[in-house]
């Protein structure tokens, strides 16, 4: 795409978008919003990033495919998911710091859960979307 | 009893799958884990059964929620029986995979794929929530879509889009089910809807209901008017893959019947009927196709077909005897089904060719392993001792007693097809004189190191052992089956050990 | 409004199972779509709809004083349209692999006689 606004809008907009994924992630907990949302926020905000700057600056700003925060993202999730298991627990139980953190709030299990998906999520829809772009080009 | 030892089968293959997913692109570690998580997996659904067996149906409530609000994974005697099977086939296909799949296909993630299946398939024998076995089943069939593209050639991806379109049918079609179940009785527990779906006084929605699962469940497992996409699509993807494909991923639509309709619609008479008459034509479609087929693929997938409505046809009877016939033929199709996949791979290897017209000579060139594939063969035809002939007891005594004719005679008609079919492929591949002068016929086995050719035979003999202690020491699987047949047609300790009723 | 939804849901089972029906791989693809579409709608539907009370509770009170929607059928769209999401991002590469190597759209010309295949 060729149109100036939109380009240097979207690298305005790459650091805000990637901000406002963060802040919809930590919020999830107990308002609308969380990991998946989250990771679909930043993922577009790559895929906007991509549109204007082509797929091979986006890869290269990326530093690594994409497709190396999956297993990451599903690691860490699969770790939260059995944390409880070491104080004998079912799995999945949520665990939490008995003292909240300044800015992020009450940490626990649930965020690590949350954090996980939003590693997965961006890595998975950035894999496939750049794999069909390439592909056509 | 409250026990975490239930999810471990399944943590293990996803634990597994994303250590495998960090070695993406090395295929030769990739090959070691995949043997050894498969291993891990086996001793843990051994240490499963033994506890489900000597004690109590054992439950686990995921993030501590109780039923029937949270979701809960239950194992009883069926469950862990069938997540047992499903490890010892799943650690024999992984080692056949190290050598059996090519390298392409291992850089390409093959080995995660299929430990995320297997996750799939254990989670689905486990869970105790219905929309949770939706969720398994759609890991199932993406990580199954994945496993049937790999590789990309052109037959494969035409069986793709067929298996594709279907399966994804089939969970529209199963989700809906689920949806008006949910508004019926506003509850997704499997022991808490069997409790409050007999109360329903609208029986027709009911009756509706149960067909969608029917319907959903029937394409999943191949039934009569829902079965093409199988013969079309499973004898494209690599052996080792097709052998998971027909051995598990058929039996998990039987086995989700099985669940479903002893433990909340209990069949009625209509529903007896419409089962009869479905596996009746499954029996005669599947068993004709197959022997019009000259692929040995093809002919295997239509065996399946066939066979599947063995078991459907022991569902519509509905005693405890026919119970007990279904559950053994399942436990044995799904070790020789396999089997006979990982067979036609080695077949493939050994002739570069599947189809029975230019093969032959098997015999006189292999007779050690012909005698071992000759024993698969026999079980799968149902030769007495052997494992097939079991359940066949089983079911022709229950259709007699419930005076189901029909059934008995599909059943015959079914086997002596199978019969007929078996002994066509072993005349044409292993006794016939091998065509001359044909280009096409290589045998790569035979230049493979001994590792690689020991590592295509082992999986084929660690099954066919598996298969001949079903067959020879069937007394010990008829009380496991006999007990399941009792849990299925009194399903209150299971309500009971779920909802925490003492 | 539940009458608007029946008629939505009617609408778009009906249109997808007709695209099902037809011989083009995309307009296949379409109809599966509209029909998963249809099922999460009908699952909203069947989860009894309660207008403008989310179930979310007020920071000062410790339970629900309030008639308020069930959250459950709302999660568990929520996991179909997930699912959905991955089964058709699948589908639709892989129905472009399809076209790019058969070059047609028609389920008919899906068919390698068993004669070419080894």
């Amino acid at each position: 795409m060729k149109s100036t606004i939109l380009k240097t809008a979207s690298s305005y907009l790459l650091p805000i978008l990637l901000l406002f994924s963060v802040f919809i992630l930590l919020r999830g907990h107990y308002y609308p919003g969380g990991g998946f949302v989250g990771g679909l926020v930043a993922a577009i905000a790559f895929v906007l990033h991509s549109f204007t700057h082509g797929t091979e600056n986006t890869l290269k700003l990326l530093r690594t495919h994409p497709g190396s925060l999956i297993p990451v993202g599903l690691g860490l999730s699969t770790l939260s998911m059995l944390a409880p298991l070491f104080s004998d627990l079912p799995v999945m139980t949520g665990l939490w710091f008995e003292e909240p953190v300044p800015v992020i709030g009450m940490i626990g299990s649930a965020l690590f859960f949350d954090l996980g998906v939003y590693f997965l999520v961006v890595g998975i829809v950035l894999t496939i979307l750049f794999t069909i772009s390439v592909y056509s080009e | 009893m409250i026990d975490n030892t239930i999810i471990y089968p399944v943590v293990a293959q996803l634990v597994t799958a994303i250590i495998l997913l960090f070695f993406w692109g090395k295929s030769y570690p990739q090959r070691f884990i995949s043997i050894l998580g498969s291993l891990v997996v086996l001793l843990m659904s051994i240490t499963l059964f033994s506890k489900v067996w000597s004690g109590n149906i054992l439950i686990m409530e995921s993030a501590n929620w109780k039923p029937p609000f949270g979701i809960v994974f239950v194992a009883d005697v069926f469950s862990s029986t069938m997540v047992l099977i499903t490890s010892i086939v799943a650690f024999a296909v992984s080692i056949y995979s190290s050598v059996g799949i090519g390298n392409a296909r291992q850089r390409f993630g093959y080995f995660p794929l299929f430990h995320f299946l297997m996750m799939g398939l254990n989670g689905a024998f486990l869970t105790g929530d219905i929309f949770n076995l939706y969720v398994f089943f759609e890991v199932i069939i993406i990580s199954s879509f994945v496993l049937m593209t790999l590789g990309g050639r052109k037959t494969q991806l035409e069986g793709a889009v067929k298996y594709m379109a279907m399966n994804i049918l089939a969970s529209t079609i199963f989700l809906t089910g689920i949806g008006i179940l949910y508004g019926i009785t506003g509850t997704l527990n499997m022991a808490d809807l069997a409790v409050k779906v007999p109360l329903v006084e609208n029986r027709n929605i009911i009756d509706i209901t149960a067909i969608f699962f029917l319907v959903g469940f029937g394409i999943k497992s191949a039934v009569f008017p829902l079965y093409y996409w199988l013969p079309s699509s499973y004898h494209t993807p690599p052996s080792a893959v097709a052998a998971v494909f027909g051995g598990l991923l058929t039996k998990v639509g039987v086995y989700a019947i099985l669940r479903i309709f002893t433990l909340i619609f209990v069949p009625n008479e209509f529903m007896k009927i419409v089962l009869t008459v479905l596996s009746v034509m499954t029996i005669i479609s599947g068993g004709f196709g197959a022997l019009i087929k000259r692929d040995v693929r093809r002919i295997f997938s239509y065996l399946i077909v066939c066979h599947i409505g063995f078991m459907i046809g022991g569902i519509a009877l509905f005693t405890p005897i026919a119970l007990s016939g279904v559950l053994f033929y399942l436990i044995h199709d799904i070790l020789v089904k396999t089997n006979i996949f990982l067979i036609s791979g080695l077949i493939r290897n050994m002739k570069g060719n599947l189809n029975t017209l230019k093969a032959g000579g098997l015999y006189a060139r292999y007779p050690k392993i012909s005698l071992v594939m000759a024993l698969v063969f026999f079980s799968l035809v149902g030769v007495p001792p052997l494992s097939g002939f079991w359940p066949k007891i089983y079911l022709f005594e229950a259709g007699f007693t419930t005076h189901n004719y029909f059934f008995i005679a599909a059943l015959i008609i079914g086997s002596f097809l199978t019969l007929y079919i078996m002994a066509r492929l072993w005349s044409d591949v292993f006794w016939k004189n091998p065509s001359e002068g044909d280009d096409s016929l290589i045998d790569h086995f035979k230049d493979y190191s001994r590792w690689k050719q020991a590592l295509l035979v082992i999986p084929i003999c660690l099954l066919a052992i598996a298969t001949l202690y079903v067959g020879l020491a069937a007394e010990n699987i008829v009380v496991v089956v006999k007990h399941i047949a009792a849990e299925m047609i009194d399903t209150s300790p299971y309500i009971d050990a779920v909802l925490g009723n003492k | 409004m539940e009458l608007l939804l029946i008629l939505l849901i009617g609408i778009l089972y009906a249109s997808g199972i007709y695209l099902l029906l037809r011989r083009s791989m995309v307009k296949v693809l379409l109809g599966i779509m509209l029909m998963s579409n249809g099922a999460n709608i009908l699952i909203f539907l069947l989860g009894r709809i309660t207008k403008g009370k989310p179930p979310v509770i007020d920071e000062a009170s410790k339970i629900f004083t309030d008639i308020y929607a069930d959250p459950i059928p709302q999660a568990l769209i929520l996991t179909a349209i997930v699912i959905g999401f991955g089964l058709q991002s699948f589908a639709i590469v892989l129905l472009k692999r399809v076209y790019s190597i058969i070059n047609s759209d028609d389920l008919d010309d899906l068919n390698t006689p068993e004669e070419e295949d080894i």
